[in-house]
């Protein structure tokens, strides 16, 4: 256990050293989030009520989205695949810990980190020209935080499947690039799953990556709420769940793969 | 055909002090160095880590620009007419490859080719004779990647003299080599200075490569020049002499030996210097053998930093 | 005149030498073409969403944001095709290899931007001109000589102004490259707010827009000539006219930075 514990430290000490790019990205999130903002807002002025959302919904799911992007690491996450290609993975597979358990806890080191420096700075510009749907029952808040963490596993159990093509295919990075293009659309970052017509969006919200974005900031403008909550939770546990177990399946057949190639 | 004067570079560097301030510090890594290379001389330019050579090449191949001084390379201001310069000289970096990764290393030289305007004819005339001199055909084919660094090495320096280059920039071009590989890049550079006439400026922070290609060695520490003269000097001095480290089954006070002095003791652990043309290795080692059980051994070559010391402290010929 | 043919021969060579070793990894390079498309289809699928649940943007109808989407596209694939290498700078300057670009009689600037092209990025390009075609079809334009002018310099003057601006932004990486991801939110943030009409932002979006990050010549100034539109920012449409004059200024400024950048790293090293 201390074990994971230390992992996870590590993991976000890791990008705590990133102080420059960590800035930099941090003011990138909130130019985006002003952007797509500045945008959302010339249709809301003419229709401020779609789906479920009013307009400060709607605003409040730019910038939290834009603070999500990092916690759950949508875009590029590569660090497994690196270790797969120049083969120091071996290193990580005789370690006495478990090795998706060592990865998922490094991960949410990282998710901690990111939270606080590139999740907290767009939302906090965001309330201040923009506005906001901010809850003050701290009930809501512990529920976002708990869905953020299940959205940050979710989103690492798909990562990881990916990065593990690298045991098959050294040339990973092509289907990083197309998974990560498609799951940016399907989680509703560039548009509110919300607004789609019905039936596209009653397929996308059965999706898992519906869990990853839309169900944390739903959960945070409080869309979701006694069972239902329970039920979005759920959702994205399940889907956690089943991905990490795909995860593993997969990871068992690397690793068969491994010792019989070799190296 | 280099013409350093009073050369000095100083660099502003930024520290962390504390939680949001940064400090500011003047380092001076180069300082007031003067030197001259005749057109032909093959010179080894030799320091310690950080002692300034690395910024030395960087302002003699126009990278960077002096803070004061005066400098000429082929009678060019390199700081001022890079690309000319560049056509003029060649430059090998250690730990850079100037090769592209991911293609046959022909068709690296054949895009050096476009780049520097060689013509067809002379391109085909110096490929050749570079690999037979170098050996390149096992492995013309193989992408850059997968070269040893031995090979990649040897694509390296084909692709700096591809141009003919008047001069030719040769920045720590054996660190990392294996034994033969050494002996081959060395073998090489003496032949094509012999024979070409290619004036070389050699920098290292390996000794023996300087004693085994320089007639003449120029020495910095702390950005200043602390010696410039011939390298037979120094070697009579420093090259010949090597340590030899014994662990011995037990500590003993230091041994007696007739051609070696113990210059160190650390428990059973004893560091001999010995001259080589005096005893050789495998003799000390049998005169040790009578005195003393030898459990392990290994030898040191004498380093730069040992040389710098020992010149501060002025036991060699300063310039 | 020769020696300047033979050198960019020299740059289409090292671009071809790029795109032959990225073919090499053909999955890679395959697929890579599927995700841009992914993105940028995504990109106007966002557009179509926000026209389900309303009939004009800003006074904009769909044909007439396609419009404006296709011509920023476009303007923005070429500029990303041709120097978008330009964001490795700060990488290329942390291993070394930007020193390697110096000591060779080339450009330090076109050796960076051909050092590795990417086909990829033309899928965007490929991908905005069906969008463009779309709106075409779908808008009754009354061609004339000057709008056909117009339309040719939109292009051509977009892609300098999106080069302007990104060759300056990724400048700062010789002052310090650990910030260069801050040139995003202009070049990438450039492409995404070019696609919509300026009038829907904020007055002083506007202003910055029109004045000093002149994206608002890329494609709407050229856009409100073309289509017949008035102008809502300033009041002048004939401003579409200057969106020449703005693409050389801005690609000045931008090579100017670029040049300063490059004077401060042979001064200070890295």
């Amino acid at each position: 256990m201390r074990a994971y514990w230390e992992t996870a430290v590590r993991g976000y000490r890791r990008y705590a050293t990133y102080r420059g790019a960590t800035f930099a990205g941090a003011f990138t999130n909130t130019i985006f989030g002003i952007m797509r903002g500045s945008v959302l807002l010339a249709l809301l002025a003419a229709r401020p009520h779609i789906g479920s959302y009013n307009s400060s919904d709607t605003l409040t799911y730019v910038w939290l989205t834009q603070g999500l992007i990092m916690v759950t690491y949508l875009w590029g996450w590569n660090e497994l695949a690196l270790r797969v290609v120049s083969g120091d993975v071996a290193v990580d597979l005789s370690r006495p810990i478990d090795f998706q358990g060592y990865w998922l806890a490094g991960d949410l080191g990282r998710a901690l980190f990111h939270a606080i420096f590139r999740g907290i700075p767009p939302v906090l510009v965001g309330t201040l020209l923009f506005p906001l749907h901010i809850p003050l029952d701290p009930r809501r808040w512990l529920a976002f935080v708990a869905s953020v963490v299940l959205a940050t596993v979710l989103s690492f159990s798909l990562r990881f499947i990916v990065n593990l093509t690298a045991f098959w295919l050294l040339d990973y990075r092509g289907i990083l690039n197309v998974a990560t293009a498609t799951w940016t659309f399907l989680a509703g970052l560039l548009i509110p799953l919300n607004f789609l017509p019905d039936g596209p969006r009653g397929v996308l919200e059965a999706l898992p990556f519906a869990g990853i974005l839309q169900i944390p900031v739903d959960v945070f403008l409080g869309k979701h709420q006694g069972l239902d909550l329970l039920g979005a939770l759920a959702f994205q546990a399940l889907w956690a769940a089943a991905l990490l177990l795909t995860g593993r399946l997969i990871l068992a057949a690397a690793v068969r793969k491994l010792v019989v190639q070799g190296g | 055909m280099i013409e350093v004067s009073d050369l000095r570079k100083t660099f502003t560097v930024y520290r962390r002090a504390g939680r949001l301030r940064r400090e500011r510090r003047q380092v001076t890594a180069v300082d007031g160095v003067s030197f001259s290379v005749e057109p032909g001389e093959m010179v080894g330019y030799i320091g310690p880590n950080g002692a300034g050579k690395s910024t030395t090449i960087k302002m003699l191949t126009g990278i960077l620009v002096p803070s004061s001084g005066w400098l000429l390379v082929a009678g060019l201001t390199p700081a001022r007419r890079r690309t000319e310069l560049a056509k003029r000289i060649g430059v090998v970096f250690g730990n850079r490859t100037q090769l592209w990764w991911d293609l046959p290393l022909r068709d690296s030289f054949e895009l050096l080719r476009h780049i520097y305007r060689v013509p067809g004819a002379d391109h085909r005339r110096r490929i050749a004779e570079l690999r037979g001199l170098l050996d390149l055909d096992p492995f013309l084919d193989t992408p850059v990647r997968q070269l040893s660094l031995g090979q990649r090495m040897r694509g390296e320096l084909t692709a700096a003299l591809l141009h003919a280059p008047d001069v030719l920039f040769l920045d720590e071009p054996t660190v990392g080599l294996d034994i033969v590989s050494k002996a081959r890049v060395r073998d090489f550079l003496a032949q094509l200075n012999r024979e070409r006439g290619v004036t070389t400026l050699l920098t290292t922070h390996d000794l023996s490569d300087i004693e085994r290609l320089c007639p003449r060695m120029v020495i910095i520490d702390r950005g200043r020049v602390l010696y410039d003269g011939g390298t037979a000097e120094i070697a009579a001095r420093f090259g010949a002499e090597r340590t030899l480290v014994v662990d011995l089954a037990e500590t003993r006070p230091p041994l007696h030996l007739a051609r070696g002095l113990v210059v160190r003791t650390d428990g059973p652990r004893q560091w001999i210097r010995f001259r080589s043309e005096e005893m050789t290795a495998a003799a000390l080692i049998a005169a040790i053998s009578e005195q003393a059980q030898l459990v392990d051994l290994s030898i040191e070559e004498p380093d730069i930093e040992e040389v710098v010391r020992r010149v501060y402290t002025g036991e060699a010929v300063l310039a | 005149m020769v020696d300047r043919l033979a050198t960019l021969t020299t740059y289409r060579r090292l671009a071809t030498a790029s795109m032959r070793a990225r073919a090499q990894y053909r999955l890679t390079f395959g697929l890579d073409f599927a995700a841009q498309l992914v993105a940028g289809v995504s990109e106007f699928l966002a557009i179509l969403v926000i026209f389900h649940h309303l009939p004009r943007l800003g006074g904009w109808s769909l044909p007439e944001v396609a419009f404006l989407y296709g011509l920023a596209g476009i303007s923005f694939a070429l500029t990303d095709a041709l120097i978008g290498q330009l964001d490795t700078l700060g990488q290329m300057i942390r291993m070394g290899t930007f020193d390697v670009f110096l000591v060779r009689p080339l450009s330090g600037l076109l050796q960076v931007a051909t050092s590795d092209m990417q086909l990829k990025r033309l899928t965007k390009a490929v991908q905005a001109g069906a969008v463009l075609t779309f709106a075409i079809a779908n808008l009754h334009i009354a061609w004339s000589a000057g709008k056909l002018v117009m339309f040719a310099a939109a292009i051509g003057s977009g892609a300098a102004i999106f080069s302007g601006v990104w060759i300056a932004g990724s400048a700062i990486g010789f002052w310090t490259t650990d910030i260069q991801e801050v040139v995003n939110s202009f070049t990438y943030g450039g492409n995404y707010l070019t696609s919509y009409p300026i009038n829907i932002f904020g007055v002083w979006t506007r202003r910055f827009l029109a004045f000093v990050v002149p994206m608002a010549f890329v494609a709407y100034y050229p856009s409100l000539f073309i289509l017949g539109k008035p102008d809502a920012v300033i009041g002048l449409p004939a401003l579409a006219f200057v969106t020449p004059l703005i693409a050389v200024l801005t690609l000045s400024v931008g090579l100017g930075v670029w040049r300063a950048g490059v004077r401060h790293y042979r001064s200070t090293g890295s």
